[in-house]
C-alpha cells in the first residue's frame, strides 16, 4: 500500500508540470500563432518549421540539445548564470523550460488554425466599429478563437502529461521533484513490478481518456459560421 | 464644404487603380461598374482598411489622409456594411449592435440603438445568436450595427449581393428609409440598376480601376455618350409626385416636370414624392399622335441625340419632354424609314412605367 501512495504522490509533480507548461505556453503561443497567421513575411516558413520540429524530432534528440543548452556552457545556462539562477538541468524549472519547447507545436497549431479560419474580416469589422487593434484582439479575436484555445490547452496539457524522453534527458529521475508518472512507470517495469506499472498506467489511461473526452464533447465540432 | 475629395493610386498585378474623384458629402452616391473594376477597393481606401501610400482623402472638410496625416479606420466616423454580414458569432444580436455603439462618446450618439433597431425592423431578433438568422436578417442587423455608431458617412459594399431576389425586396425598403430619414451620406456599391435607380442621387461609373464618369443620377442616365453598361436595363429615372389616384382602375398618376404618366398602383397617397423608372426598351416613338393605341402614356417630345446601342441593329434616342429626358431604344431601320431626325417633334409612347416606392 505504501508503494501505491508513492505512486499517487508522483501525480502531483506530473500535474503541476502540465499545468505550468500549459499556462506559460498560452502566453508564448498566442503571439507566435497570431504572427504566423497574419504575416506575409518570408520568415513565416522557417519559423513554422522550427515550431513544428518537436513533432518529428526524437524526444531524446531534443532533450540532448536542451541539456547542452541549459548546461553551464550552453546559452540558456549562461543566461541563468548571469541572472544568478541556479542551473536548470535536473530541476523542476528545467523540466518546465524543456517541456515548453517540446509542447510548443501543440499550443501553436490549433491557435494558428483558429486564427487563420477567422481571417482578417472580423478585425476589419471591429475597426469600422471604432475598436482599436488591441481592443479588437481581446474583444473579437480571442473570443472567436475560443474553440481553438480549448483544443490547444487540452492537447498541450495532455501531451506534457505523457512526455518521457525529454524529461529523462534533462530532468533525470529525482523523486519528489523531477520524477513524473511516465518515468515512474518505466522504473516499475525495469524493476519487474508489473502490478504497480499497471496501476499507474491505468490512472494515466483514465486521465488521458477523460481529457480527450472533454475535448470531443465541448471542443470545436467544426462549428463554422455559415455566413 | 460638403464634399468628399479623394485621390488614390495603386498598382497591383491584378488592378491598376487610379481614382481622383470628388463626390457630394450628402445623399446617396452609387458606385457602379463591372466586377473587378475597383469598387470595393475604393470603399476600402475611404475606410482606411486599405492603406495606400501617397493617398489623399478629405471628408466634408476634415482630413482623413494626406502626406502627413493618416487617420486609422477606428478613428474615422464611418459605418461599413460588408457584402457578407460578418456579424460577430460569439455575441448575440443585441451585443453585436452594442459593440460599436458603446465605443463612441455618448455626446456623439445621434442615432439611438432603439432607432436603429426600429428602422431595420429587428426588435424581435435581439436575443438570438447570429447563426440562427436568415441571410436577410443578418444583413439588416449588420446595417443597424453600423448605424448605431452614428456614422458621419456610411459605406455599403453590395449589401444585397449575397441575397436572393426575395430577400433583396425585403431589405430594399429599409435602405430606402435610410435614404429618406437619416441625413447620413451613403456611398453605395452596387451592380443592380434597380437598386441604383431607387436609392442613388449621384452616380459614379467605374471601369478597370478608373472612374469613367461621375455626376447626378439623372444627368448620368440621360447621357448617351457614356456607356454605363446597363444593357437591357438602360433607362431614365424621373422624379415627381402622385397627382391623382384612380381607385376604380388601380392606377396612379405621377406628375413630373415633363408631363404626367399613369402607372398601376392604388396605394399611394396624393402628393407623395416618388421616382419612376422608364426603360428605353419600353419606349416607342410615333410621328403622329397614335389614336386607338393600348399605350395610354403618350408625351410630346423632341429628339436630341441618336446614338448606336451596344447591340447591333439598335439605336438609342434621347428625347426631351419639358425639362425631363427620356431615352428610347429603337431599331435603326425604324429610325431610317420613319424617319426620325434630330430636332423632330415626336410622340413618345411608354408601354410600362415602374414606380419605385418612395
Amino acid at each position: 500500500m505504501l508503494l501505491w501512495e508513492n505512486d499517487l504522490q508522483i501525480l502531483w509533480p506530473t500535474l503541476k508540470l502540465a499545468t505550468t507548461v500549459t499556462l506559460l505556453l498560452l502566453f508564448i503561443g498566442t503571439p507566435i500563432a497570431w504572427w504566423l497567421a497574419h504575416t506575409s513575411s518570408w520568415w513565416k516558413r522557417p519559423i513554422n518549421a522550427v515550431v513544428a520540429l518537436p513533432l518529428v524530432l526524437p524526444p531524446s534528440v531534443l532533450g540532448f540539445y536542451l541539456l547542452l543548452a541549459m548546461g553551464p556552457d550552453g546559452p540558456i545556462g549562461k543566461l541563468t548564470n548571469f541572472l544568478g539562477i541556479s542551473s536548470l538541468p535536473f530541476t523542476f524549472a528545467g523540466l518546465v523550460v524543456a517541456s515548453v519547447f517540446y509542447s510548443l507545436p501543440f499550443m501553436v497549431q490549433p491557435l494558428l488554425n483558429a486564427f487563420e479560419l477567422m481571417g482578417r474580416r472580423p478585425l476589419e469589422v471591429a475597426a469600422t466599429l471604432r475598436a482599436s487593434p488591441l481592443d479588437a484582439f481581446f474583444s473579437v479575436a480571442i473570443p472567436s478563437a475560443l474553440p481553438g484555445y480549448l483544443s490547444a490547452i487540452i492537447l498541450t496539457f495532455a501531451h506534457t502529461l505523457g512526455e518521457f524522453g525529454v524529461i529523462l534527458m534533462v530532468g533525470g529521475n529525482i523523486p519528489g521533484s523531477t520524477r513524473v508518472a511516465s518515468v515512474q512507470i518505466y522504473d516499475h517495469v525495469e524493476a519487474f513490478d508489473y502490478a504497480s506499472a499497471h496501476r499507474l498506467s491505468l490512472v494515466m489511461l483514465g486521465l488521458s481518456f477523460i481529457i480527450l473526452l472533454i475535448l470531443y464533447i465541448w471542443g470545436p465540432q467544426s462549428k463554422k459560421e455559415t455566413e | 464644404m460638403k464634399e468628399i475629395c479623394l485621390n488614390f493610386n495603386i498598382s497591383w498585378p491584378s488592378l491598376d487603380f487610379m481614382v481622383d474623384l470628388t463626390i457630394p458629402g450628402q445623399g446617396v452616391t452609387a458606385i457602379f461598374g463591372p466586377s473587378g473594376s475597383g469598387k470595393t477597393t475604393l470603399l476600402r481606401c475611404i475606410s482606411g482598411l486599405e492603406r495606400v501610400k501617397n493617398g489623399h482623402l478629405s471628408f466634408n472638410g476634415e482630413i482623413w489622409q494626406n502626406d502627413k496625416i493618416y487617420l486609422p479606420t477606428h478613428k474615422r466616423q464611418l459605418g461599413y456594411v460588408f457584402q457578407e454580414a460578418s456579424l460577430f458569432s460569439h455575441l448575440s444580436v443585441l451585443n453585436n449592435l452594442r459593440y460599436g455603439q458603446k465605443r463612441i462618446d455618448s455626446s456623439q450618439r445621434k442615432v439611438s440603438l432603439d432607432h436603429a433597431i426600429e428602422l431595420l425592423g429587428i426588435s424581435n431578433l435581439l436575443d438570438r445568436n447570429p447563426s440562427k438568422l436568415s441571410g436577410g436578417e443578418r444583413q439588416r442587423v449588420a446595417i443597424a450595427r453600423a448605424l448605431a455608431t452614428s456614422p458621419s458617412l456610411l459605406l455599403m459594399d453590395e449589401p444585397l449581393a449575397s441575397l436572393d431576389n426575395k430577400r433583396k425586396q425585403e431589405i430594399l425598403p429599409y435602405l430606402q428609409k435610410l435614404h429618406d430619414e437619416l441625413e447620413i451620406p451613403i456611398i453605395y456599391v452596387g451592380h443592380s440598376p434597380e437598386e441604383i435607380s431607387r436609392l442613388a442621387d449621384h452616380l459614379v461609373v467605374m471601369n478597370s480601376g478608373k472612374v469613367e464618369a461621375s455626376g447626378a443620377l439623372n444627368t448620368m442616365l440621360n447621357r448617351l455618350d457614356i456607356n454605363i453598361g446597363l444593357g437591357e436595363e438602360r433607362g431614365v429615372v424621373l422624379e415627381g409626385e402622385i397627382g391623382e389616384v384612380d381607385k376604380q382602375w388601380n392606377l396612379a398618376r405621377v406628375d413630373f416636370s415633363g408631363g404626367s404618366l399613369w402607372t398601376p398602383n392604388s396605394k399611394m397617397a396624393v402628393g407623395k414624392k416618388v421616382r419612376v423608372r422608364v426603360l428605353a426598351r419600353d419606349v416607342s416613338l410615333a410621328k403622329v399622335r397614335p389614336e386607338q393605341s393600348s399605350i395610354q402614356n403618350q408625351l410630346l417630345g423632341q429628339v436630341n441625340t441618336i446614338i448606336d446601342d451596344e447591340r447591333a441593329g439598335l439605336a438609342l434616342v434621347s428625347l426631351s419632354s419639358g425639362y425631363s429626358s427620356i431615352i428610347a431604344r429603337l431599331t435603326k431601320r425604324a429610325i431610317n424609314t420613319l424617319p426620325i431626325n434630330l430636332g423632330d417633334k415626336v410622340w413618345i409612347q411608354i408601354k410600362s412605367v415602374a414606380l419605385i416606392d418612395g
